[in-house]
């Protein structure tokens, strides 16, 4: 891509560095076959930019290149650029790369008269020829002031050596010390080199070093012209251009829980957003480490691996600490899913644990990256500095995929701040925020959670009691009654109340059913009682009535056979009636 | 001229020379030979019989400038005796010369 565009612009041709974030804010690399110019003040990195720019226009552009050094000889070079994975003997056998050192050592040199530089002509030559080089580090040519005496003559020198190399198409970085004052270096060396002059620049602010990168001149095209924070770490020099970002990076639909299911009901009952950034954020106690916990253990429950960055306690201490939530992150350390890396925020610039950061992520390649918490990474920062850095790492995640959480204390919490505000600098980074709360009510503090926002997806509006207990993290109706949210204590004595209550109803509504119910067993006892007396009375009233008719027949019977007996005619049945 | 056309030692004594010097030079420029001439006085001057020169052209063999860390040209070395010693330019400062030589001109 970059090929392509140096062949369309044939006259701005860049001779890509490789540098990460320097290729971008120089739209393509340096001006190619001419010198830049990269001075700074001593340690800021000169030599590393210079070198990079060689290495990997060895390895991955196929450009050979040549070093030339003057303060420090091949081995001690070698030496010291082995930390950003730079195999200098290798390439030198490979005839990739030619480490020439020259040394200059006053007290054995005598001037005499009339001389030139062509030996030092010669040699770059012959380093160029021997293989074919297309790139050139000349480090640092101030040297050659100390140890000549004749600088009216190593002048003209220095004038005809940067023609000699624009001549022969070499992109060469010639490197030079910071000058006082205004001066961009020492013995002036901008005014030879004048195609593109880069300045670094080391910092300290609040007893941490920052180091800054700027194109002061870039002849001929548009550049960045911001200052850069850049960073030197183990995969070597990274600037963080900010502005060249691009928001493109793919999203994934994916859903990840957070291990706590009624936080993931909150999210549209799924969690989070694979690849989402997750803002924890909330006053001292609140709870931010155990959620940050919860989500990396329940991403190495799923057997996926899991980065965690505490910058406030150690390793031990947090495994610990994070048991009495019933969070064993301890197995999944023993397993290797789990990385923990603590540090003190104070130890390195934001920038240097940014490129920590990257190193670690890219060489663990985790699902879910924890931050506990980014407050203390950005306590010793400019407002202005951390957002930007913020975005990179954040981008930088989210262009992996990665899950990340981030936790945010809270400052004050009072009256003048509300949590919401206290945040603005990086939420707006953030898909996620969860806020987390304590509420003081009848003389105990409790804590509460709601999502504050949740791009995305349909969230809870709900504010629920977040309980930590040694059973677990567990999200907790609270209380809604009246004008009232209730937590903790005064929740379940609420709660206790209105169990009283209805339980003194149920008990008043038994009462109440058993004494009806005695009442109809005393009703029926006495229509029982009411019926037995009627039935009794039938009786008796049939019982007389078959007397009467007993009787009544008796006397017909005793008539009838007292006229039997006086002769006279029996009487038809019924006859005795008629005559009665 | 003939000794600059080639790195031919020009030995003065059959014995191992006192005084062991090797002057670089770049191509057969007018400094060049200025200096090759300006040394050889100097050397005949003060160090008849002792001494041993070797011209080395680096046009010719530039690999060896790296090992005697040569940047100026012409550079005179002296190899021997230790220390050794380098001076720079076309050797007409005839003082200065012996300065580097660490030969005082008494001795002569």
């Amino acid at each position: 891509m970059r090929k392509k565009q140096s062949e369309s612009l044939p006259t701005l041709s860049r001779a890509p560095t490789g540098i990460d974030g320097l290729d971008e804010i120089t739209g393509g690399g340096l001006p190619a076959g001419r010198p830049t110019l990269v001075c700074g003040s001593a340690g800021c990195g000169k030599t590393m930019l210079a070198m990079e720019f060689l290495v990997r226009g060895a390895t991955r552009y196929g450009e050979p290149g040549v070093f030339m050094m003057f303060e420090e000889n091949a081995a001690e070079l070698t030496a010291n650029v082995r930390s950003l994975g730079f195999d200098l003997d290798t390439l030198a056998g490979e005839n990739q790369i030619v480490l020439d050192y020259v040394h200059i050592d006053r007290s054995e040199i005598e001037e005499t008269g009339d001389y030139d530089l062509e030996g030092l002509f010669i040699r770059l030559g012959h380093a160029v020829d021997a293989i074919g080089a297309k790139r050139v580090v000349l480090d640092s040519v101030e040297a050659l002031f100390a140890g000549i005496q004749n600088h009216a003559v190593l002048r003209a020198e220095l004038r005809r050596l940067f023609r000699w190399l624009k001549a022969r198409g070499l992109t060469a970085i010639i490197t030079g010390e910071k000058g006082e004052g205004a001066a961009i270096t020492r013995y002036g060396l901008e005014e030879y080199v004048a195609d593109c002059v880069i300045i670094l620049d080391q910092r300290i602010r609040d007893q941490i070093c920052t180091r800054r990168l700027r194109v002061l001149k870039y002849r001929g095209t548009a550049h960045g012209m911001n200052e850069y924070p850049f960073l030197i770490g183990a995969h070597g020099f990274s600037v963080l251009p900010i502005t060249s970002l691009q928001l493109d990076h793919e999203v994934s639909s994916q859903r990840v829980a957070t291990g706590i299911p009624r936080l993931d009901t909150m999210l549209g009952g799924q969690g989070v957003f694979r690849g989402s950034s997750v803002l924890v954020s909330g006053s001292a106690g609140t709870g931010k480490s155990s959620i940050a916990a919860k989500m990396v253990e329940t991403a190495c429950r799923r057997g996926e691996r899991a980065l965690y960055f505490a910058y406030e306690e150690s390793t031990a201490q947090i495994v610990r600490n994070m048991r009495s939530v019933d969070i064993d992150l301890d197995p999944w350390v023993k397993k290797g899913l789990l990385q923990i890396h603590s540090s003190r925020p104070t130890l390195q610039g934001l920038e240097q644990h940014l490129v920590v950061m990257h190193d670690l992520v890219r060489a663990f390649r985790p699902a879910v990256v924890a931050v506990d918490p980014i407050s203390n990474l950005t306590m010793a920062q400019d407002d202005a500095q951390v957002k930007p850095t913020l975005m990179r790492l954040i981008d930088f995640l989210k262009k992996e995929q990665i899950t990340a959480v981030f936790t945010s204390l809270t400052e004050g919490g009072d009256a003048t701040t509300t949590p919401e505000e206290s945040q603005v600098g990086v939420s707006s980074l953030m898909d996620t925020w969860l806020l987390l709360r304590n509420v003081e009510f009848t003389g105990e503090r409790n804590r509460t959670i709601y999502v504050l926002k949740s791009r995305g997806m349909a969230h809870s509006n709900q504010v629920r009691e977040f309980v930590l207990s040694d059973k677990g993290i567990d999200l907790v109706d609270v209380y809604l009654g009246g004008d009232r949210v209730l937590t903790g204590s005064a929740r379940v004595s609420q709660e206790m109340q209105e169990l009283a209550t209805a339980t003194l109803r149920g008990q008043d509504h038994d009462r109440k059913l058993r004494h009806l119910a005695s009442r109809r067993r005393a009703i029926e006892a006495q229509i029982a009682a009411l019926q037995a007396e009627v039935e009794a009375e039938t009786e008796e009233v049939h019982f007389v009535i078959a007397q009467e008719t007993l009787q009544v027949n008796t006397t017909h019977q005793n008539t009838d056979a007292m006229a039997q007996k006086r002769g006279g005619a029996v009487r038809p049945p019924g006859g005795s009636k008629a005559k009665r | 001229m003939n000794a600059l056309a080639s790195p031919t030692p020009l030995r003065q004594a059959d014995a191992t020379p006192a005084f062991e010097l090797r002057l670089y030079v770049a191509g057969q420029t007018a400094r060049s030979l200025a200096a090759f001439a300006n040394l050889h006085r100097i050397c005949e001057t003060y160090l008849a019989g002792q001494y041993s020169i070797e011209v080395i052209d680096l046009t010719k063999t530039p690999q060896l400038a790296a090992g005697d860390q040569i940047l100026a040209v012409p550079t005179l070395v002296r190899r021997l005796p230790e220390p050794i010693r380098k001076i720079i330019a076309d050797l007409s400062n005839e003082a200065r010369v012996l300065v580097g030589l660490d030969l005082q001109p008494a001795r002569g």
